[in-house]
């Protein structure tokens, strides 16, 4: 732990802030997350450090109960997707054959429709609450995962020990999770890091566009949406989860480079 | 005998339109075969079951699956995209004005930042690990890092708001001229250069990178060629086709990138109808513009995996 350079150790930090915000924030927030304290739109005093929202909410505390859903939701799809992804990827590359040529053409097929478009399309009919954002945003990201799973565990499928595990007759699931998954394990995590901005930025851009999380439930695509009009007077209440976005997306980034980083070095420095 | 690219193209062509067929059924299919009854999420949990039933009936719910999808199809294959729930206008007309209006957006964002996404990966190859290329690595960092309606936010903020140039709401109409018309999309079309130039300048990088790390670009600089001459003679003429490409895959990314722009500036374009109707839970409208941003999308596509079989010379001259 100790050769971690110093853009990961400023990465991690504010990873761990974040996070940490997000569990905690009944205990952190200085209001509660739906209640009225003062005026629309008050400057950020010592009374409400970041001022107050639209209609008078305290904005630190809607930024905070926010950070929470927004990372709650961003995790879960996120683990949806791995899960997902890295198993039906393992298992088409395993099993090789017809099994693999359906289950990669029918990922082409749902990759060929942008996900944001294919989202929409969904939700015009489907009810938007919290599961089915989650179940909708993993699914559909588990495709890029299954790509990356299906590449790495090509190459691993055609090892030595995988021919010597099928020889000795073990069945498909320890192929998966105890000859593959270990050896795939590494590019994973770092694509994990990426898949979780993206599920930020998505799940952020859908309650933007008032297609996420509902109100009076708070979350950062949905107090800019809240807070939007503000910005022509010159108002920053709107900014500010542009901001957390931000931070907290490049700080994964740097951990995930690092991890990359280590992960190809190990590999002779190649790539 | 068929020259083996015109046989190739052909197969890329065939296969596009199998995709662009089966990506039909996908957007007819999520709004349908999916569980939840459109005509109740469209009236709400308080509808009466008569008023239920006429709605099932003029969308022609109580048919097959099968049969709604030939005759929506038929119609799409047409010209006729059906007529929106929510205010009985036809779709195909309301589209093509707003159809125009986002291939406008698009085009001046596309012509902004190709140019510039290459140059400035170039600039990064040249100067590859000293600062301009850590200045623009992190500058796209950063860009990538913050949803586009973010972006747009800040520059209305920053650029409109606290420095009084360009407007803030991009309302464009026929009667405008160019100027005023360029003027009104300014900040939109820089909210998307920004978000595609990171991706775009990213690849290109990479993609001139991989060029640069072969052996006639090592032969080329112990010949004591200048680093740009290199550049310029033996990497960018065999990094056409992989820059061509990410140039494509953009351009398709930009065309979703214009979905939540479009909102932000309240821009008459697509992006903004799609997103209105589908709150108003408005299918046809729906399906018309999903099956249209996923044709525009595949399209794209294709003509990045055409472009880049017409650059390889070891398929243009066959042995």
């Amino acid at each position: 732990m100790k050769n971690i350079p110093i853009s990961a150790m400023i990465g991690l930090a504010f990873t761990a802030v974040y996070f940490l915000m997000a569990i905690f924030a009944p205990l952190i927030a200085p209001y509660g997350m739906a209640e009225v304290v003062g005026d629309v739109w008050e400057p950020s005093s010592s009374q409400f450090l970041l001022g107050t929202d639209s209609i008078g909410r305290d904005l630190l505390s809607r930024m905070i109960y926010g950070g929470r859903t927004t990372i709650f939701i961003a995790t879960m799809a996120t683990v949806l997707s791995f899960v997902t992804g890295s198993v039906l990827g393992f298992f088409a590359a395993v099993s090789g054959g017809w099994i693999d040529q359906a289950l990669s053409r029918f990922v082409d097929l749902i990759m060929s429709i942008p996900s944001l478009i294919f989202a929409l399309v969904v939700l015009s009919v489907m009810p938007t609450t919290v599961t089915m954002l989650i179940l909708l945003m993993g699914l559909l990201d588990s495709t890029r995962v299954y790509r990356l799973a299906r590449a790495v565990a090509v190459d691993i499928t055609v090892m030595d020990y995988v021919e010597a595990a099928r020889l000795r007759g073990e069945k498909i699931g320890w192929i998966i999770f105890r000859e593959t998954l270990p050896n795939a394990l590494s590019p994973l995590v770092a694509e994990m890091g990426l898949r979780f901005i993206f599920m930020v930025l998505f799940v952020s851009t859908l309650s933007f566009l008032g297609l996420g999380v509902q109100p009076p439930q708070a979350d950062w695509g949905g107090i800019v949406k809240e807070n939007k009009e503000g910005i022509n007077y010159g108002i920053q209440a709107a900014l500010y989860p542009a901001y957390a976005i931000a931070t907290l997306c490049i700080s994964i980034n740097l951990v995930a480079d690092w991890i990359l980083n280590r992960t190809t070095s190990l590999k002779g420095g190649r790539g | 005998m068929v020259h083996p690219i015109v046989k190739l193209v052909t197969q890329r062509l065939a296969l596009g339109l199998l995709l662009l067929f089966a990506a039909s059924i996908l957007i007819f299919a999520g709004t349908t075969i999916l569980p939840g009854d459109v005509a109740q999420q469209i009236l709400g949990q308080s509808a009466t079951p008569e008023s239920l039933a006429n709605l099932r009936e003029e969308l022609g719910l109580n048919d097959p699956p099968l049969t709604r999808y030939f005759n929506w199809l038929g119609g799409v294959l047409q010209g006729d995209l059906g007529t929106a729930l929510t205010n009985g206008r036809d779709i195909a007309d309301s589209l093509a004005a707003r159809l125009k209006n986002t291939m406008f957006l698009a085009f001046w964002a596309a012509v902004i930042a190709v140019p510039l996404a290459i140059l400035l990966g170039l600039l990064a190859v040249r100067f590859k690990d000293r600062w301009p290329d850590k200045l623009i690595s992190g500058v796209t960092l950063a860009t990538i890092s913050i949803p586009e309606f973010m972006i747009g936010y800040v520059l209305i903020y920053w650029v409109a708001i606290r420095m009084g140039v360009f407007s803030s709401v991009a309302i464009v109409n026929d009667s405008m001229s160019l100027g005023a018309k360029l003027n009104a999309i300014a900040i939109p079309v820089m909210v998307l250069t920004l978000v595609v130039l990171a991706h775009m300048m990213r690849m290109t990088r990479a993609a001139i990178l991989n060029v640069m790390q072969s052996a006639y670009i090592e032969t080329a600089e112990l010949k004591g060629l200048r680093a740009l001459t290199v550049i310029r003679k033996h990497a960018f003429p065999n990094a056409i086709a992989p820059i061509v490409n990410v140039v494509m895959l953009n351009l398709a990314y930009l065309v979703v990138g214009v979905v939540v722009v479009e909102v932000v500036f309240a821009y008459p374009g697509m992006g903004q109808y799609l997103v209105d109707h589908v709150s108003k839970r408005d299918v046809p409208v729906v399906q018309a513009c999903g099956l249209i941003f996923a044709a525009v999308y595949i399209g794209l596509n294709l003509v990045a995996d055409i472009v880049s079989i017409l650059a390889n010379p070891r398929l243009r001259h066959p042995k």
